[in-house]
């Protein structure tokens, strides 16, 4: 069974972001990087980009396909996570922890709750 | 292949579903593209051993006093030079020497071939075969690829394996060499080939039996280290040899001398269907070349399809290419001019709007370690 722990809330497309922490650090969900497996390149935003909510921002490779990640909330992207270049392993390992892909400083936190929490998104994926 | 069109389920879709395998559609077939990972199956098959159905692809039987002096007409390799038991790769060709399929013939008999082709092909290839044939050429031909289901077996320890489920009397089909044996099932055809570039063997049977082998040789593969393996670590495989995947690098819009088989065409042999545009494409000088090349810097893997630049020109697209488990970087293959297909020149692979360098590189992208 997929981990989903109850801090974080959730979008549809799997990722996750910590409403707790500000800024606030989104990945992508065990559920996402089990789906995937064998990440192998993550083409990281812009630091300083301002995104909208659900605004494809990123991408990570698969050996099989790239996938598109979205913004789960509007905001300025301030850091990506560099330890991803040379090992972006880390997303399958670490989903929730190392494996982090950027931060974003929210414009709207109200935006949290659009989101899923653990129990919606644990449901989303069942 | 319409969207509607219904995929179609090999005798084991059932059993894969059931050891969790991914299923993805590829050429109109539902298949396992993978069950734990693609870099794991990958990595099984290089160092101990693993399994996968080939059920999909298709199987011709060709017979009859005029089999060879037939076959020789339509494929490129010289298929005189099989005595009994022995297989080559060959193409077939259109009659402007593009490439209708790549495939494998085995001499089963005297008068007796065959042909394993491509699952995408089978019904290209047999249309074509069936205009080429005259009442004249006493020749029979057999479509068994409805009936019969495959599997591979590959990697060092593939003997193993086939020790484990047939026997240790039993023979091992060596490297382009079959086996026919009639068995209580039906015929069973053990082909000494595989697509990875490790050494292994290809069995086709009787859809019927496929289950029962299936699950014997999934225990023998697992107790010899490996694991059941789906088409994404096929693709994999096959990639990191250089092997043309039909669709992808081979199409009819192409000849084998661009796509670097040159090998496998007999010019010498006499007239087969394709060999005149050939000859003068041969006269005249290439106009392009399959060229293998390997990312050079940190980059996301090349895909079919991204643009291909040569100083500073987009010259191509990449025809395939994939992340090597093996190597660790980017590798894939893509036509270009030859001013820009010799080794260690420098391509760029445009991916997302962005070029990444990359460098035309000697077939095989993979060598095994000597031991």
């Amino acid at each position: 069974m997929s981990n989903v722990p109850d801090n974080l809330r959730y979008r549809d497309s799997h990722e996750w972001i910590d409403p707790t922490q500000d800024p606030s650090p989104v990945g992508i969900t065990d559920h996402a990087q089990a789906e995937l497996t064998d990440v192998v390149f993550v083409d990281p935003p812009k630091v300083g980009t301002q995104v909208s909510a659900g605004q494809q921002v990123c991408v990570i490779e698969s050996v099989k396909a790239a996938s598109d990640i979205y913004a789960p909330v509007a905001g300025e992207i301030v850091a990506i996570n560099e330890a991803l270049g040379s090992d972006p392993g880390l997303l399958n390992r670490d989903p929730y922890a190392d494996g982090w892909i950027f931060k974003i400083k929210p414009s709207n936190p109200a935006e949290f709750d659009a989101l899923m929490d653990a129990a919606a998104y644990g449901k989303h994926i069942a | 292949m319409s969207d509607t069109t219904p995929l179609r389920r090999t005798p084991l879709h059932a059993v894969h579903v059931e050891m969790g395998a991914r299923m993805v559609p590829f050429a109109g077939w539902d298949m396992p593209v993978q069950y734990t990972g693609i870099v794991d199956e990958h990595k099984a098959v290089r160092q101990s051993v693993g399994v996968f159905d080939i059920s999909h692809m298709g199987q011709f039987i060709v017979s009859g006093t005029g089999a060879e002096a037939f076959l020789n007409r339509v494929l490129t390799n010289n298929i005189a030079k099989l005595q009994p038991g022995q297989g080559q790769y060959t193409l077939l060709l259109n009659g402007l020497g593009g490439v209708i399929d790549d495939l494998i013939a085995y001499r089963t008999s005297e008068r007796e071939f065959y042909l394993v082709v491509n699952a995408s092909r089978i019904d290209a290839d047999w249309g074509h075969l069936e205009t080429q044939l005259t009442k004249d050429d006493d020749v029979l031909m057999a479509n068994a690829s409805d009936f019969t289901a495959g599997l591979a077996i590959q990697g060092p320890k593939a003997r193993e394996v086939a020790e484990a489920v047939f026997g240790s009397a039993a023979s091992f089909p060596e490297h382009n060499t079959i086996l026919v044996t009639m068995t209580s099932d039906g015929p069973m055809w053990l082909c000494g080939t595989g697509y990875t570039g490790e050494e292994g063997f290809e069995f086709f049977m009787p859809m019927e039996a496929a289950e029962t082998w299936f699950r014997k040789i999934v225990d023998a593969v697992k107790a010899a280290g490996g694991m059941p393996c789906g088409l994404g670590s096929r693709d994999t495989l096959r990639l990191e040899m250089g092997y043309p995947l039909n669709g992808n690098d081979l199409s009819e819009q192409r000849t084998p001398l661009q796509a670097g088989l040159g090998f496998f065409v007999d010019l010498d042999k006499g007239e087969f269907t394709g060999r005149e545009a050939l000859v003068t494409q041969k006269a005249a000088g290439l106009p392009d070349k399959l060229a293998a090349f390997r990312m050079t810097g940190a980059a996301p893997p090349p895909r079919p399809h991204y643009p291909v630049a040569f100083a500073g020109e987009i010259i191509g697209e990449v025809c395939s290419g994939t992340q090597s488990p093996s190597l660790g970087g980017g590798i894939g293959m893509a036509y270009v001019p030859l001013s820009a297909a010799t080794i260690g020149s420098t391509l760029e692979i445009e991916i997302r709007g962005r070029r990444f360098p990359a460098e035309v590189v000697k077939k095989p992208f993979y060598r095994k370690p000597s031991v």
